[in-house]
C-alpha cells in the first residue's frame, strides 16, 4: 500500500471515530472531558509500557483506557468532597495525571521510541512504516487499531442509539424507563479512553481533542437530529483529515497541527455560513427584522393608547418619534414599513391600527 | 546537599527561582479569582492559545526579545477569550465546547508554525519548543526581568483595584447597579488573568500552565474564608511550586520543569483538601466522629444515671450489657473515654462499671439541661 | 400627581430577549415615598422591569427618570438588594464585609474602606439584627440571614430610591417581618421602595401601591383600588377563577 494512501485512511479512521464519540460528549456537555481523557492516557499508557516493555503489547490499550476512566471516577470523587467545583476538580486531575506520565518518560522510558514530542504531535506521518498482516494484506498498524475502534464506537452508537438520545434530551425520562444513566455514562467514557488511546499515536493529545470537538461543534449548526449530527460530524471530520494532510504536504509542516488546523477553519465555515444558524443568516434575518420589531412595538404602542384619552398625543404621526424615543428618520420608515404590511393606516394625522394590525398587537401583548 | 547549597550559590539559578517564584506567586493570587469566577477552564484555553502567538511573534520580529513573545502570547491569548465568549453568545453551543475548540485549534496552529519555525537557521537558539513542557533553565536574566516587571505590574494593578474586583467577582450585578463599570473592569481583571497565565510560559510550558492557575488557588481556598488570605495563601502556594520545581529540575537531568511544578502544586492542593484545618476532610471526620462520641457518651451517662436514680446507693455497680435492654450499646471504646473523662469507672473483675460522682453530676446537668430546653 | 416629580418614571420600556419580547411597552410613574410592589405570574417581566430601569437590562426601546433626570447622573440615590440566588454564598468573604460593599461607590477609586464605613456597616447589621453574625463567613448563614446582609448592604448605601428583587424568597417567617418592619420605616422616613413581590396573599398587609405586571403594565396605583380581582383576573389570565373564587372565600 503507498504511503499517502495509508496515511489518509489512519486518518480518516482515527477522525471518525473521534467525531463520533466526540458528537455524543458535545451534546452532553462533556466537551472537556476529552481534554482531561486525551492527557491522562499517556500516563497508562507509560505505566503499562514499563510493566510489559513492549509498545505494540495490547496491555497498553487496557492499561491507559483504564486511566482514563480513572480520570472521571477521580473527578467524580472530588466533587463529592464538595470541597471544588467542576472546572477546577477538572483542571486539578488532568495536568497532574500527565505530569506524572511525562516525567515517568523523560526518566525512564527516554531510550525508547516514546518521547515527549511525539505526545503532542502523533506520528501520522510514519505511520505506513510499521505495518502488519491482515487477511492477507500488509496493512499499517495504526490503521488497524484505529478501524478496529471506529468500528465499536459505530456499534455503540447504533445499538444505544435510542437510549443515548433519551438521555441527552430527557435524562430523567431515560432513567425512568430504566435506561441506567450512570452505565451509559461510564460506557462512553470507557469509549473515549479507548478511542483516546487508539488515536494517541496519530495525532497526539491535544489535536485528539479538536477532533473530538470541532466537527461536533459544527455539525451541530447544521442538524436536526442526532443521526444528521453524527454524520455531518464524520464528514467534517473525513474533510478536515484530509484537507489538513495536503495542507500538512503544501506547507510541509505537522500533519495533525495541520487537521487541528483544517478543524478550526471547517468550524468557522459552518459558524459563519450554516443555513439558519449560522452568522452570515442570522444577520440577514436580523436586518429583516429590524422594522418588523419596532412595527410590532408600535403596533403595541398604538393598541394601548386606542381609545383612551391621551389618544391624540401618543399616536400623533407628528410627535410618534419622540414618544417612541426614535430618530425621526427611523420612525418615518417603521411607519412606512407598518403601512406597506398593512398593520396601520393614518387618519388625521392619528395612526390607528388595522383589523390585522390588532390582531397581532393582540396576540403578542397575550403571548409576550 | 553539597549539589543544593552550590544551586543556590549560582547567580544565574538565583535569578531563575526568583522569576519562578514571582510568576508561581502571580499564577496562584489571580487564579484565585479565576477560581471564584469559575473560571478555571479557561485558563487552559488561554495558555494553549498563546502557543501561536509566541511563534508567530517569533517568526515576525526574527528575535527571541521576552517581550516581544509575551506580548504575541497576549495577543493570540486574549483573541482566544474573545472567541470563546462569541461562540457561545453567537451559537447554542456551550462553554465547554467553545473552549475545547479554541484549545486545540490554537494549539495545532501553533504547532504548525512552531515547525516551521525551528527549520529557520536563527532558530537554534531560540529553543521556542521548550514553550511546550516548560524549561526554566532556559531563562535569560531579560527574561526574568520581563517577568519580574509584568508580574508585579499585575499584582499592582490587583492591589489598586482590589476593592473593586472583589466586588464584581461576589456580586458583578450589585456592582453595576452602584454605577461601577462593570464591563470595564471585568476585563481588566481577564487580561490580569491572560497576563498571570503567559508570563509563565516559558518556565512551565503552555501545555501546563493553566494547572498552575488552578491548583494552588484551589488550595488556598481551603485554608481561609477571607478573600485576601486565600488571594496571599495561594500566591505563597504557587510560588512554593514555582521554586521547588525549578530547584528539582535544575538539580537532575531531563526533567522538565513543567510538569514537576504541576505536580508539586496537586500534591499540595490534595494535602489542602485532605487537611486544612476548617474545610480539610480529615479534620471534618474527625469532628464528625467526636460529636458523635460526645452524644453517645451523653446517652450512655443518661442511660446509667437512670438505672440508678432511684437507688439509694447510686453508685452501685451494673453491667454494662444491661444497657442494652433500653436500646444502647455501650462500646468499649465509648466506656473508656468515659473513664478518661472520670464519669464511670470499672468496678471488680466482671467488668462492671458504675458512676463516679463527677459522672453523676454530669448526668443530672445533662438532663436537667434537656429538661429546660 | 402635578407638581411632584415621580421618583421613578419609566416610558415606553421594551425588552426583548433574541425574538422574545419580554416587556412591551411599559409605562410607570413611582410617586416619592411610596412602598410599591410589582406583582405578577411566572414570566411576567417583573425582575427584568427592575433591572431596565437600573440600566442592567439594555432595553429596545424607552426611557428611565429618576426623580426626573437619567439614570447614569442619579446612581448616588439608588439601592438595590438583588436575588439572593443570584451570588455564590461559597466566596471567601464576612457578613461584614459583604455590608461594606455597599460603601464602596461612595468611597471611589483606590480608597480602602475604614472605621468609618466599619461603623456604618455594623450600624446596618444591627438595624437587621445580625450583629452577632458580622463576622460570620456568609456560607454559613441561613436563607433568612443571608437575605438580612443583604437588606444591611442596601442600607448603608443611604439611598432614596430602594429596588428589591424578591426579598421574601425562601425566607423564614421572622426574617419576613423584619424586613417588612425595616421596609415600612424607611417609607415612612420618605424613601421610595420598589419590590418585586409574588405572594398575593400578604400584598395588601405590606405594600401601599402596586404595578400589576404582565409582559405589558396592567394596571398601576394604590393596592385597594388597583389589585381588583378584575384586574388580578387580567395579570394572572388563565388563573383568574382559582385567584377570585380565594379572594370571595377570604372575604
Amino acid at each position: 500500500m503507498n504511503v499517502e494512501l495509508s496515511i489518509l485512511l489512519t486518518a480518516a479512521s482515527v477522525a471518525i471515530g473521534c467525531s463520533l464519540v466526540g458528537t455524543l460528549l458535545v451534546l452532553r456537555r462533556m466537551s472537556l472531558i476529552s481534554d482531561a481523557i486525551s492527557h491522562s492516557v499517556l500516563l497508562g499508557i507509560v505505566l503499562a509500557f514499563l510493566a510489559t516493555r513492549d509498545l505494540n503489547s495490547p496491555w497498553l490499550l487496557v492499561g491507559a483506557a483504564a486511566v482514563g476512566v480513572l480520570t472521571v471516577v477521580l473527578i467524580q470523587l472530588l466533587l463529592g468532597t464538595r470541597r471544588l467545583r467542576e472546572d477546577s476538580a477538572i483542571g486539578l486531575v488532568f495536568p497532574l495525571l500527565f505530569s506524572i506520565g511525562v516525567i515517568l518518560i523523560t526518566r525512564m522510558a527516554g531510550d525508547v521510541h516514546l518521547d515527549t514530542d511525539a505526545v503532542l504531535l502523533g506520528e501520522l506521518g510514519f505511520a505506513w512504516m510499521d505495518t502488519a498482516s491482515v487477511l492477507g494484506m500488509d496493512l499499517p498498524r495504526s490503521f488497524i487499531v484505529s478501524s478496529a475502534v471506529l468500528l465499536a464506537n459505530l456499534l455503540f452508537v447504533t445499538l444505544c442509539y435510542k437510549e443515548l438520545k433519551l438521555s441527552i434530551f430527557d435524562a430523567g425520562l431515560a432513567a425512568s424507563l430504566g435506561f441506567s444513566p450512570l452505565l451509559l455514562h461510564y460506557l462512553l467514557v470507557s469509549l473515549v479512553s479507548v478511542t483516546a488511546v487508539a488515536s494517541f499515536d496519530a495525532v497526539g493529545s491535544i489535536l485528539m481533542v479538536a477532533l473530538m470537538i470541532a466537527p461536533p461543534s459544527a455539525a451541530w449548526l447544521l442538524s436536526r437530529s442526532l443521526a444528521q449530527m453524527l454524520g455531518w460530524s464524520a464528514l467534517l471530520a473525513t474533510v478536515s483529515a484530509v484537507g489538513g494532510y495536503y495542507l500538512a504536504v503544501r506547507i510541509d509542516s505537522n500533519i495533525a497541527g495541520c487537521i487541528a488546523a483544517a478543524c478550526g477553519i471547517c468550524f468557522l465555515v459552518c459558524w459563519l455560513l450554516a443555513p439558519e444558524r449560522g452568522l452570515v443568516s442570522r444577520w440577514m434575518q436580523q436586518a429583516e427584522q429590524r422594522l418588523l420589531f419596532p412595527a410590532q412595538m408600535l403596533a403595541v404602542h398604538i393598541a394601548n393608547h386606542e381609545g383612551r384619552p391621551e389618544e391624540p398625543v401618543e399616536c400623533n404621526t407628528e410627535n410618534i418619534a419622540e414618544h417612541m424615543h426614535w430618530q425621526e428618520q427611523f420612525a418615518r420608515e417603521v411607519i412606512g414599513y407598518a403601512q406597506r404590511h398593512r398593520m396601520l393606516r393614518e387618519q388625521d394625522s392619528i395612526l390607528r391600527l388595522t383589523e390585522e394590525g390588532r390582531g397581532i398587537a393582540e396576540k403578542l401583548m397575550l403571548h409576550g | 546537599m553539597d549539589g543544593l547549597g552550590a544551586l543556590l550559590s549560582d547567580y544565574t539559578v538565583r535569578t531563575v527561582m526568583l522569576g519562578c517564584a514571582l510568576l508561581g506567586f502571580t499564577a496562584g493570587a489571580l487564579g484565585v479569582f479565576a477560581l471564584l469566577r469559575r473560571q478555571s477552564l479557561l485558563g487552559d484555553a488561554i495558555s494553549h492559545a498563546a502557543l501561536p502567538g509566541v511563534a508567530i511573534a517569533f517568526l515576525l520580529s526574527g528575535s527571541r526579545d521576552p517581550l516581544v513573545l509575551v506580548l504575541g502570547a497576549l495577543a493570540s491569548g486574549w483573541l482566544g477569550t474573545l472567541l470563546v465568549s462569541a461562540i457561545t453568545r453567537s451559537t447554542r453551543l456551550r462553554e465547554d465546547s467553545a473552549l475545547g475548540i479554541v484549545l486545540s485549534v490554537f494549539f495545532g496552529i501553533g504547532l504548525v508554525v512552531l515547525v516551521i519555525v525551528n527549520r529557520l537557521p536563527s532558530a537554534g537558539k531560540a529553543g521556542l519548543s521548550t514553550f511546550l513542557f516548560g524549561n526554566a533553565s532556559t531563562m535569560l536574566t531579560r527574561d526574568v526581568w520581563t517577568i519580574c516587571l509584568l508580574g508585579l505590574a499585575c499584582l499592582i494593578c490587583l492591589a489598586l483595584f482590589w476593592k473593586e474586583f472583589k466586588l464584581i467577582s461576589f456580586d458583578p450585578q450589585f456592582a453595576a447597579s452602584t454605577g461601577l463599570p462593570e464591563r470595564m473592569l471585568d476585563t481588566t481583571l481577564t487580561t490580569l488573568i491572560v497576563l498571570a497565565i503567559v508570563i509563565g510560559l516559558q518556565a512551565v510550558g503552555v501545555v501546563l500552565m493553566s494547572a498552575l492557575v488552578v491548583a494552588p488557588a484551589a488550595a488556598a481556598r481551603q485554608f481561609s474564608d477571607k478573600l485576601l488570605n486565600v488571594v496571599l495563601l495561594g500566591g505563597l502556594f504557587g510560588a512554593m511550586s514555582g521554586i521547588g520545581g525549578a530547584m528539582l529540575s535544575a538539580s537532575m537531568e531531563k526533567l522538565p520543569t513543567g510538569p514537576v511544578i504541576v505536580v508539586i502544586a496537586s500534591v499540595l492542593t490534595l494535602l489542602a483538601i485532605l487537611l486544612a484545618p476548617h474545610r480539610g476532610l480529615l479534620p471534618d471526620w474527625f469532628r464528625h466522629v467526636a460529636s458523635r462520641r460526645r452524644i453517645e457518651t451523653q446517652r450512655i451517662l443518661q442511660a446509667l444515671y437512670r438505672l440508678v436514680e432511684s437507688d439509694p446507693d447510686p453508685f452501685r455497680p451494673h453491667d454494662p450489657n444491661a444497657l442494652q435492654a433500653v436500646g444502647l450499646k455501650a462500646a468499649r471504646s465509648t466506656l473508656a473515654v468515659m473513664v478518661d473523662l472520670g464519669w464511670v469507672e470499672y468496678s471488680g473483675e466482671r467488668g462492671w462499671i458504675r458512676l463516679t460522682e463527677a459522672g453523676w453530676q454530669e448526668a443530672r446537668r445533662s438532663i436537667g439541661g434537656e429538661a429546660a430546653t | 400627581m402635578d407638581g411632584v416629580t415621580p421618583a421613578i418614571r419609566v416610558e415606553d420600556i421594551t425588552v426583548a430577549y433574541r425574538e422574545n419580547p419580554v416587556l412591551w411597552d411599559v409605562d410607570l410613574e413611582v410617586p416619592p415615598g411610596v412602598l410599591m410592589a410589582i406583582v405578577g405570574p411566572n414570566g411576567a417581566g417583573k425582575t427584568t422591569l427592575l433591572k431596565s430601569i437600573l440600566g442592567l437590562v439594555r432595553p429596545a426601546a424607552g426611557r428611565v427618570f429618576i426623580k426626573g433626570e437619567p439614570l447614569s447622573r442619579q446612581r448616588r440615590l439608588i439601592g438595590y438588594v438583588p436575588q439572593r440566588s443570584s451570588v455564590d454564598w461559597d466566596f471567601p468573604t464576612t457578613a461584614l464585609d459583604v455590608v461594606m460593599m455597599g460603601r464602596y461607590s461612595e468611597l471611589g477609586w483606590f480608597r480602602r474602606p475604614g472605621k468609618r464605613e466599619r461603623e456604618l456597616a455594623m450600624q446596618a447589621l444591627e438595624r437587621v439584627g445580625m450583629t452577632d453574625f458580622a463576622n460570620r463567613q456568609i456560607s454559613q448563614l441561613s436563607g433568612g440571614q443571608q437575605q438580612r446582609v443583604f437588606l444591611a448592604r442596601a442600607l448603608v448605601q443611604d439611598s432614596e430610591i430602594y429596588f428589591l428583587d424578591e426579598p421574601f424568597a425562601g425566607v423564614d417567617v421572622t426574617t419576613e417581618k423584619a424586613i417588612v418592619g425595616i421596609l415600612k420605616e424607611l417609607r415612612e422616613r420618605g424613601r421610595t421602595l420598589l419590590v418585586v413581590h409574588h405572594d398575593l396573599s400578604t400584598l395588601a398587609e405590606y405594600f401601599d401601591w402596586v404595578l400589576l405586571l404582565n409582559v405589558r403594565a396592567i394596571a398601576a396605583g394604590p393596592v385597594a383600588t388597583t389589585a381588583t380581582p378584575e384586574m388580578l383576573a387580567m395579570t394572572y389570565g388563565g388563573r383568574s377563577a382559582y385567584l377570585m373564587k380565594q379572594e370571595g372565600g377570604d372575604g
